[in-house]
């Protein structure tokens, strides 16, 4: 916000109270009103004036509360943001950052633990990353505001407690770019958002079995950055993604496809998936037995190795 | 009248009509008052249980807010202060009303008989909301801000097709009036003239966000612009809210068509436990809602006009207890749902997919105990 004026942040009780994460806090009293605005309780609202401000050389940083109410807005976003762009043969960039808290595991009442990201990633015209660690949080958000399209940018809320240092130094890896998080010669286990922890502690529990997991943190799901992924299949011959979303059509189903596509003479088991159900999102007393956890990650990672 | 922030700068002046009293029955300092337009006839029992409501309701609140602080509750959405306007409002309604609540109409629920624990379970996390809606006239609560009030309107286009004697009556908080659904709803409503009346608790603030930023004119005088009459009731007025209402919904069942009604009141607890107040709102604020608080000025009427003693209060303040203590024992004592749960319900025809994924669960689970 220092560097470029023009960056706006809207959404709701982002201001005053700082979000209902705090997220945004103390920017509007640094930044003023007129750059942190407490929008009216109105998704559609949001997003499509965002659009506006965009034509007007903006670059809004929308936020929306929770991963459940983004579905009054989903009509802009996805016949509005995602076509500008192509319908102006690019005389109208869109370069608006949509941020969704997304994600169970925090004991909240329904619409707010939702995986919502394939609806978006299906929709062509969006850019769509997940950030994993508070590090990659605070450089992928710059980025993804920098960006020239639209972003809609996934947070996963019961990650948000998390602390780490961020080296100021070191130049971040472009956005759209997943990223090798453990190396491993057994299996290739691919995560974003909220899983990579539990595959990160899933293959730390694997290694104390005697197998060697390789773990990456995929980062950008729209588009997806399969060379370290192809990469690292080529070498172990085994695949899990892993996600937190209804595994029916979810981003493993695409992921899976496409290695089998690429690795197909390397691969020494299917692609495997682990997501949640294919039903609704269970009050909070049973999301424990909907997420997927460190042991079913695990049982998947033993199927995949009995092949 | 609030006064407008205006933080944007260059923005031109609101434009506000000049406004109308509120629809008041009763003073804050309990006087009973008349209305030119809002006679009510009440008898000195029905005061006692408009009273024995709000002070159950309350001591339910506190209950649970207490439950949640304590670790048995996900979150809790305290109604502290709009008993008068949620209990005036569920009062009004006829037995073949239907109900469209969002998440804070525990006062409403209670005088639809649906029990506490019921909501409860909700907000634990037991289920996504217990109770039976078609039983109980009063539909599930809605989270999303809004959606409720397209249903509600639908509904009432029901009735209105089957010729029934009904209402549905749909709440909204003040923020929600933002939402595109919202003002759909009321277009719908109007162009169809459905039997709904719309029942916006205006407590000041959306979360965080005060009324200011939601509106530039006074929300009852919204509805003129959709083509249907508008009213500001003071929401801490038990005894006007159920007039005003009770005459909403005979209208809508008349067949003359939609009201909104603005239940001008006050949230003097967070929005939900998870939020913190003193971010946004001055206490002093509070100070003076605390004033004109709607179980007090009611509690002052019965005892200034010998309606009822100490004994009375006495019973209610008993019975308090005792919800209070059946709430608590219920709380610890639910049983955590069954992990098939989730899968049993989610089409009315179960698919091969969803039963194959629910006997791989169970055999998953079983491999643990073995
Ligand atoms: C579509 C949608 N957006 C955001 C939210 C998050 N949220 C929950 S309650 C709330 C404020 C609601 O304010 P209001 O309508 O005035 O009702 P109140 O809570 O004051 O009773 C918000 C923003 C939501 N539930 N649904």
């Amino acid at each position: 916000m220092e560097d470029d004026p023009k960056v706006v942040l809207m959404g709701e009780d982002i201001g005053k109270l700082g979000g209902v994460f705090r997220i945004t806090d103390g920017l509007q009293k640094d930044f003023g009103e007129a750059r942190v605005v407490d929008t009216p309780l109105a998704e559609a609202g949001i997003i499509g004036t965002a659009v506006g401000l965009a034509m007007r050389g903006y670059r809004p940083v929308c936020e929306i509360q929770f991963d459940g109410f983004v579905f009054p807005a989903y009509n802009q976003i996805v016949t509005q943001v995602a076509k500008i762009h192509a319908r102006s043969r690019g005389r109208l960039p869109m370069p608006i950052t949509i941020r969704i808290p997304f994600g169970g595991g925090i004991g909240a009442v329904e619409h707010h633990s939702e995986s919502p990201e394939a609806y978006f990633a299906h929709t062509t015209g969006l850019k769509v990353v997940a950030v994993s660690n508070p590090a990659d949080a605070y450089w992928m958000l710059q980025q993804a505001i920098a960006c020239p399209d639209p972003v809609v940018f996934f947070e996963p809320k019961r990650r948000y407690w998390d602390k780490a240092d961020v080296d100021l130094d070191v130049a971040p890896p472009p956005l759209f770019t997943s990223r090798v998080v453990r190396a491993g010669d057994d299996l290739t286990l691919l995560a974003y958002g909220p899983m990579v922890k539990t595959a990160l502690q899933a293959a730390q529990a694997a290694e104390e079995e005697g197998r060697s997991i390789e773990v990456i943190d995929l980062r950008t799901l729209s588009p997806l950055d399969l060379g370290p992924v192809e990469e690292s299949v080529r070498r172990t011959g085994r695949c899990v993604v892993v996600h937190e979303a209804q595994t029916n059509l979810g981003l493993g189903a695409e992921i899976a496809t496409r290695v089998t596509e690429s690795c197909f003479h390397s691969l020494e088991a299917p692609v495997l998936r682990v997501g949640g159900y294919d039903v609704t999102y269970p009050p909070s007393k049973l999301e424990e037995e909907y997420l997927p956890d460190l042991d079913r990650v695990l049982d998947v990672v033993d199927r995949a190795m009995e092949f | 009248m609030q006064e407008i922030v205006d933080p944007v700068p260059g923005a031109g002046e609101p434009h506000l009509p000049a406004q109308p009293d509120l629809v008041q029955l009763l003073t804050p300092e309990g006087e009973r008052v008349e209305h030119p337009d809002y006679a009510l006839d009440v008898t000195d029992e029905e005061l006692c249980s408009l009273y024995r409501d709000m002070a159950l309701v309350r001591r339910w609140d506190v209950e649970a807010t207490a439950l949640q602080r304590q670790g048995e509750l996900g979150i809790w959405a305290s109604l502290l202060g709009q008993e008068a306007a949620q209990v005036g409002a569920g009062r009004a309604m006829g037995t073949g009303d239907m109900a469209f609540p969002t998440y804070r109409e525990h006062g409403v629920a209670w005088t639809r008989d649906v029990d506490p624990l019921h909501v409860i379970s909700l907000f634990r996390g037991n289920d996504l909301g217990g109770w039976d809606p078609v039983a109980r006239r009063f539909n599930l609560y809605t989270v999303v801000i809004g959606a409720q009030c397209l249903h509600a309107t639908g509904y009432a286009m029901g009735i209105q097709r089957d010729d029934a004697e009904a209402a549905a009556l749909a709440f909204l908080g003040d923020g929600a009036t933002s939402q595109g659904e919202v003002n759909e709803s009321f277009i719908w409503a109007a162009t169809f003239s459905a039997p709904v009346v719309f029942f916006c608790q205006n407590n000041q603030y959306a979360i965080s966000v005060p009324i200011e930023r939601q509106s530039r004119v006074p929300l009852f005088q919204r509805a003129a612009g959709f083509g249907f009459p508008g009213v500001r009731v003071d929401g801490n007025d038990v005894l006007a809210v159920l007039a005003v209402t009770r005459a909403a919904l005979a209208r809508a069942r008349e067949g003359s068509g939609p009201t909104f009604i603005e239940a001008f009141t006050y949230r003097m607890g967070a929005h939900t436990t998870s939020d913190d107040p003193t971010r946004y709102r001055l206490a002093g604020e509070l100070e003076e809602w605390k004033l004109r608080d709607p179980i007090a000025r009611l509690k002052a009427h019965l005892s200034r006009s010998g309606k009822a003693g100490p004994e009375f209060f006495a019973a209610v303040d008993a019975e308090g207890d005792e919800l209070a203590v059946r709430i608590r024992k219920g709380t610890l004592e639910m049983p955590d749902p069954a992990g098939t749960d989730m899968f049993d319900h989610v089409y009315a025809e179960q698919t091969e997919e969803i039963a194959a994924q629910r006997a791989e669960f169970l055999s998953y689970h079983e491999g643990f105990e073995q």
